[in-house]
């Protein structure tokens, strides 16, 4: 695209780390995600890889053990008036962000539906609460809008459910409430955070369709945080790939899936299951994440990598940059790196879903 | 030991019905009419979303429930009614259960080796403490973890390991069938595979069936020998593993497959899954009959959805 993007969120260099009791835990090692206006970002990991951690530094959520080291989180808005304004959250107190972002202009939907709905309201006076604390919207107009809200995010007989408590829905409907709560407001920025997690696939797919129904036509950006791969291929233009509290790569999203480059990427998409294969095993990355209380020199991920080199013991990779939007933070594209190779059968199945692909008609 | 079709089944259900009792004027009807077989060796994967009744069944089967009505025949008992005293203890040994969620499941205040050592105890089936270490041991090997383990409490451990440790809880006994319910759902992608893996290993080691419940088909496909689909209480089409993905016959099904998000971005972005609803389907379940598909490929409907089903 040839005109200037609107740059909405700009973290850069972020580092977290938790006190507990057992000592420090450095959750967040140096982290930089870009997003422009309209578009989504995924953030991809494993449980325990940082991805929730960074996004609700963005929200200013952090628990109250967190101690952020270093780092900009930068977020742009605009005024009721127009005025374009550029703040750092990490510099404001909470109670500005309650005020002035949190649900505002960046609204969140979280993992399990069941647990993010306060079970003693009616859903309806739960999606009228945002409206009414941000901008003393009047009940009726409130009570009119929380209606429409239903209505977008496809709950039949809104009226008749606005009186619902949320134990009396399914737990399809409980998510729908939730990004209708988020919407509420008319966010700029949506977090998903593992928004399907809890839920069945056929479920599954109706949110993601959903989310992506209202990020068209209001035109938000989205930061999609998941484990799963398959809905990051479904709804992401760029792709952040966490292991550890780092971004091990990052590119958009047809190179993440067709040229993949870090061991770990390799890792994840072989380890999605594969309906088109007859293979008798799955691959598995072997071993389980770290853990970030013992800081170990290196590569994080050097312990669980077949094609780790001795150097990744020793000094921790930095991003090699392999395009303007890929890179990678991984030994082997050092230009004196030994060649190593994708995995075989990752390489033939990247080769069959390149001549699908071409076979339906898209470029890539 | 590959599955053995030509002997006893391990398992069957005939016409298994599990109703609740919520008022004098309503009852749910969580399992209607459900038959199948499981077979020594095999792994019999049930689907279907939630509420549709597949974790009823497995509670059922291991008598969780009193059944409302069919037959359930474990390894030539009949253990749908009252059972003996006997037949208890034999159904205790040899059905063990795998539950979703490794944390809820597993007792926090127990180290390891008493909640896999539980069984044991119950049943007196070691004759020193040594006998008992040792067995425990063998078992925690199997499902890769190692002795040290024993010592610690299930906080102690990551999803993953957490999910082996029920795994061992279940073998320890060397049961015939193992019931799984959704027990990798709550793990990550690629701890899911590494459960997967180990479940298929074991499998092979020891001979044991399992009823497979989830609702990721994806990972279904992986492990089971034969499917069955399960919505609303219905056992609605049910197949081997080739047989349901090759050639969905029922729209359900169909549109089960069609939610699994493919990793291919370029496909994926442009792909509608296909919907289906119950309601206004024009469907009636309870009208529907077993329709032969093909091999042990069957549908339930009338034969007018039969005839609309294949058409396409």
């Amino acid at each position: 695209m040839a005109e200037a993007k609107e740059k909405i969120l700009n973290i850069e260099n972020l580092d977290i780390t938790f006190r507990t009791t057992a000592g420090p835990v450095h959750a967040i090692r140096g982290v930089n995600i870009d997003l422009y206006k309209g578009e989504t970002v995924a953030i991809v990991g494993e449980s325990g890889s940082g991805k929730s951690v960074t996004m609700k530094a963005a929200m200013g959520i952090l628990a109250g053990n967190s101690v952020i080291n270093s780092g900009t989180i930068e977020f742009s808005y605009k005024h009721e008036d127009g005025t374009p304004e550029k703040v750092d959250i990490l510099t404001k107190d909470k109670k500005w962000i309650r005020r002035h972002i949190n649900g505002k202009r960046m609204a969140m939907v979280f993992q399990d539906p069941m647990t993010s709905l306060n079970p003693t309201m009616t859903i309806g006076k739960q999606i009228m609460e945002g409206m009414i604390w941000h901008f003393k919207t009047p009940r009726q107009e409130a009570w009119n809008k929380a209606v429409e809200l239903l209505k977008e995010v496809g709950i039949e007989d809104a009226e008749k459910r606005m009186k619902n408590y949320p134990h009396q829905l399914s737990g399809g409907m409980r998510q729908r409430v939730v990004i209708a709560i988020a919407l509420s407001c008319n966010p700029d920025l949506l977090i998903c955070d593992e928004p399907t997690t809890a839920l069945d696939v056929t479920i599954q797919a109706k949110i993601i369709e959903l989310i992506r129904r209202v990020q068209k036509e209001r035109g938000i950006s989205v930061i999609y945080i998941t484990h799963d791969l398959g809905v990051v291929a479904k709804v992401a233009d760029y792709v952040n790939v966490m292991y550890a509290g780092k971004i091990v790569e990052k590119g958009n999203i047809n190179e993440i899936f067709y040229d993949p480059r870090h061991p770990y990427t390799w890792g994840l998409l072989s380890a999605m299951p594969d309906l088109d294969t007859d293979d008798e095993r799955l691959y598995t990355i072997p071993g389980s994440p770290p853990n970030l209380l013992h800081e170990k020199p290196g590569d994080a991920f050097a312990p669980r990598n077949r094609y780790a080199l001795v150097l990744d013991d020793k000094a921790e990779p930095p991003m090699f940059r392999i395009t303007e939007t890929h890179s990678a933070a991984t030994w082997l594209l050092d230009p004196r790196a030994p060649k190593v190779e994708m995995p075989q059968e990752l390489k033939n199945r990247i080769e069959r879903m390149k001549k699908e692909a071409m076979a339906n008609g898209s470029r890539l | 030991m590959a599955a053995d079709y030509k002997g006893q089944p391990i398992l069957a259900v005939e016409g298994l019905k599990q109703y609740f009792r919520v008022s004098s004027s309503f009852t749910v009807k969580a399992v209607d009419n459900v038959s199948f077989r499981i077979y020594p060796g095999e792994t019999y994967g049930l689907v279907g979303e939630s509420g549709s009744g597949k974790s009823t069944i497995g509670r059922s089967v291991i008598r969780l429930y009193d059944p409302t009505a069919g037959k359930i025949t474990f390894n030539g008992m009949d253990i749908s009614k009252k059972i003996s005293k006997s037949d208890s203890k034999a159904l205790r040994t040899q059905m063990q259960m795998i539950f979703q969620d490794p944390m809820a499941s597993l007792n926090p205040r127990k180290k390891v080796e008493d909640i896999i050592g539980e069984g044991l105890d119950i049943h007196h089936a070691y004759s020193s403490r040594s006998e008992r270490k040792q067995k425990i041991d063998a078992i925690l090997a199997k499902v890769g973890l190692a002795p040290e383990h024993s010592s610690r409490y299930p906080h102690q451990f990551s999803g993953g390991q957490r999910q082996r440790v029920g795994i061992a809880r279940a073998l320890i006994m060397n049961p015939k069938l193992i019931i799984a319910d959704e027990c990798i759902s709550a793990l990550d992608v690629s701890i899911q595979a590494q459960v997967v893996n180990l479940m298929k290993d074991i499998q092979q080691e020891t001979g044991a069936a399992y009823l497979f419940i989830a609702h990721d088909l994806s990972m279904v496909k992986y492990i089971s020998d034969r499917i069955g689909v399960l919505h609303l209480g219905h056992l609605l089409e049910t197949g081997t593993t080739d047989e349901i993905f090759e050639n969905p016959v029922h729209p359900y099904t169909r549109s089960l497959l069609s939610a699994i998000p493919s990793p291919n971005p370029v496909l994926e972005k442009n792909r509608t899954a296909e919907s289906y609803d119950y309601r206004t389907s024009g469907l009636d379940y309870t009208k529907g009959t077993d329709h032969h598909v093909s091999g042990s490929h069957y549908v339930k409907c009338t034969d007018e959805e039969f005839q609309r089903f294949t058409a396409r």
